[in-house]
């Protein structure tokens, strides 16, 4: 049984805090070993401060979260209604479903108490009453090894009643998703683990800090962003934020997939590399004789770059960039100026061997796959979407189809309940506009790859 | 025929339920066990999981028939998935999936004719660097080729004996 191989070759680019032991061929999953790579003692210094003192380290830390939108999770804690008097809950999102997304999985399989730990110390400083990890389905192995770390924690204390001897109290469980990826949208998940659909509930009301799990303030973060809060409390959250760059603080594991020599999990310092170094450098380039099509920067949602964009824009402090794919800095806010998002730090490269309405094609089968069904604009869209880009990659492109594609983009966007709206909307409105000609082309050439089904090769 | 619990099933859901702050929160667990039990999850089992949690046997039914994953009918001796997503389809996941059902004479999303397996797509499985990969019930393979989907398709004809399926059934729900 293969569950999640070691990595023993480790790029020296690399700055490993999260991985740190992940890949060691020495290192396993059990509570000794974590023990004896000083595991829990961050619990017990953070249970010795005040909870206040722990949020103020993950704050002044800066930690973005890791699942999509990099939203400070420091910030997200402080808007927990506490005046409401009811239980606080926290939910880990271990649903990692966004296309191209392969690094909680890293955690999970190989170090899962570093986990067990920052939600523990996450649990503490917001006064969580129970704590929940939402894993997917497709991850049985993972939810074992997460459930056999949780009953050895309890064991030794650092889960469970009476914490560390703190007086503090706070149950852990893991809950399994069946293979749903709305799942992973925080207030779909919500409802899935009370026990229904998965349908994302509208903001407002229904901020997960507010009215989150059975409708009392709930934090939602991921897997990564958890095992972040660790690291701050253990660093300090100034010495944390020395990591990386400004408003881009500490590490980042990016997922490396697609058309590369060196497909794989990065851990790199936030923003003191470039998508160039990650793609050419670290990840071995494009595979021989192959020269590049697209680049998709942070999921398969994200908005596609094409091979030879230029983005140009002023920085905060007044001077200009002028970048190319290869100069955007991998962090949060370099893809962002480039017209796109680093969401969940999913880069897919694309080279010349597939026809770019193959690729789009097959996101858009995701997508409308995926799509709960509440919105009409979501449900038929996407579903409209996939099926012109279907038709299209079978053999029957029309000429007018770019313009009914970026259409239909364009009216879903801004108007659902969820987020999952632009995640299905993005790709379609982003590769028609920045490969319009080549929409076109294929409808001209009528190329028929004559299959009648969307595959790339 | 009504629903017979069995004791494991009994065990696990009594300890299950007041681990949640709310009883329905239960129910994608006790389905999974359901499901791996059973190998699918009958009417007559969902009207026993919603008098375990005081619900309507609907509100059951709506939950098993939204997730991908639960079945009301039973699938070959081994569940087969294929990621058909974007990292694995550009790295051979088509051709991988062709293999799989040649190899069954099987059709996507159908039981193959001598029982032995179900091969379905599945959407991306978050091992995208090691594309392609497939799922066998609960085992990732990564890095497929045809010759080593060739080699795990032996390795099942060996160990799992043929047998006439069950009416062949649609396992997809979308
Ligand atoms: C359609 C959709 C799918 C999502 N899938 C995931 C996911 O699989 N994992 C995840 O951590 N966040 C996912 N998110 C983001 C979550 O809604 C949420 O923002 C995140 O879990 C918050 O954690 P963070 O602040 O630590 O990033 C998804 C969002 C949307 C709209
Ligand atoms: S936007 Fe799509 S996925 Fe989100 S709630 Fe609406 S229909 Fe469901
Ligand atoms: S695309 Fe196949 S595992 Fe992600």
């Amino acid at each position: 049984m293969i569950v999640a191989p070691k990595r023993t070759e480790i790029h020296p680019k690399e700055r490993r805090m999260i991985l740190k032991h992940a890949d060691d061929p020495n290192y396993d999953t059990s509570i000794d070993c974590y023990m004896r790579h000083g595991g829990y003692e961050v619990l017990k210094k953070a249970l010795a401060m005040k909870p206040e003192e722990v949020q103020d380290h993950v704050m002044k830390a800066g930690i973005r979260g890791r699942g999509g939108a990099g939203f400070p999770a420091g910030m997200k804690w402080k808007f927990l209604d506490r005046k409401s008097g009811k239980p606080i809950y926290l939910i880990c999102n271990a649903d990692e479903s966004e296309p191209g997304t392969f690094k909680d999985r890293q955690i999970m399989h190989k170090d899962p108490h570093q986990l067990v730990e920052g939600m523990m110390i996450a649990a503490w400083a917001t006064n969580t009453a129970k704590a929940f990890i939402y894993i997917r389905e497709e991850m049985p192995h993972g939810a074992l090894i997460l459930e056999q770390a949780i009953e050895e924690a309890r064991a030794k204390g650092f889960v469970g009643d009476n914490i560390g001897g703190s007086g503090y109290s706070c149950d852990l469980i893991v809950h399994r998703g069946a293979a749903a990826y709305i799942c992973g949208e925080e207030t779909g998940l919500i409802e899935s683990l009370e026990g229904k659909r998965a349908y994302p509930r509208i903001k407002p009301p229904y901020f997960p800090a507010a009215l989150g799990l059975y409708m009392c303030p709930t934090i939602v973060n991921n897997v990564e962003t958890l095992c972040h809060v660790k690291h701050a409390v253990d660093m300090g959250g100034d010495e944390y934020a020395k990591l990386g760059t400004p408003n881009n603080s500490g590490t980042r594991i990016w997922s490396l997939s697609g058309h590369v020599q060196r497909p794989g999990y990065y851990e790199l310092e936030n923003g003191k590399h470039t998508y160039g170094e990650l793609i050419y450098d670290i990840g071995g380039g494009l595979k021989p004789g192959r020269s590049l099509l697209a680049v998709i920067p942070g999921g398969s949602s994200s908005k596609v770059w094409r091979a030879g964009d230029r983005f140009k824009g002023k920085n905060r402090d007044g001077s200009e960039y002028d970048w190319g794919i290869e100069d955007v800095p991998l962090n949060f806010d370099g893809p962002a100026a480039a017209g796109s998002m680093s969401g969940s730090g999913a880069v897919i490269v694309v080279d010349d061997s597939v026809d770019i309405v193959d690729v789009l094609a097959n996101i858009n089968a995701f997508y409308a796959h995926e799509s709960c069904g509440q919105c009409t604009p979501c449900r038929e869209g996407s579903l409209w979407m996939k099926k012109i880009t279907s038709r299209m990659a079978a053999g029957q492109a029309r000429v007018e189809d770019v313009d009914l594609l970026a259409s239909i983009g364009d009216q879903i966007a801004g108007r659902t309940i969820c987020a999952h709206g632009e995640a299905c909307a993005w790709p379609t409105q982003s590769f028609v506009a920045k490969f319009r000609d080549k929409f076109i082309e294929r409808a001209q050439r009528q190329a028929a790859s004559g299959t009648g089904e969307t595959r790339l090769i | 025929m009504a629903f017979e619990p069995s004791q494991p099933l009994r065990e696990y859901t009594e300890k299950l339920i007041p681990r949640y702050p709310q009883k329905r929160s239960a129910i994608m667990m006790i389905l999974h066990f359901i499901q791996r039990e059973q190998g699918f999850i009958s009417l007559e089992a969902q009207e026993w999981v919603a008098a375990q949690l005081d619900l309507q046997p609907i509100q059951v039914r709506e939950v098993v028939t939204f997730y991908p994953f639960y079945r009301e009918h039973p699938v070959g001796k081994k569940f087969i998935r294929v990621c058909r997503t974007l990292s694995c389809a550009l790295n051979g996941g088509y051709k991988v999936c062709d293999k799989f059902l040649a190899e069954f004479d099987a059709k996507l999303g159908h039981t193959s004719p001598d029982g032995r397996v179900t091969v379905e797509f599945a959407e991306c499985l978050a091992s995208c660097g090691t594309a392609p990969v497939a799922m066998i019930d609960d085992d990732l393979y990564e890095n497929l080729t045809e010759d080593k989907v060739k080699e795990l398709c032996d390795r099942i004809k060996a160990e799992v004996p043929a047998e006439t399926p069950a009416p062949a059934a649609d396992t997809h729900h979308h």
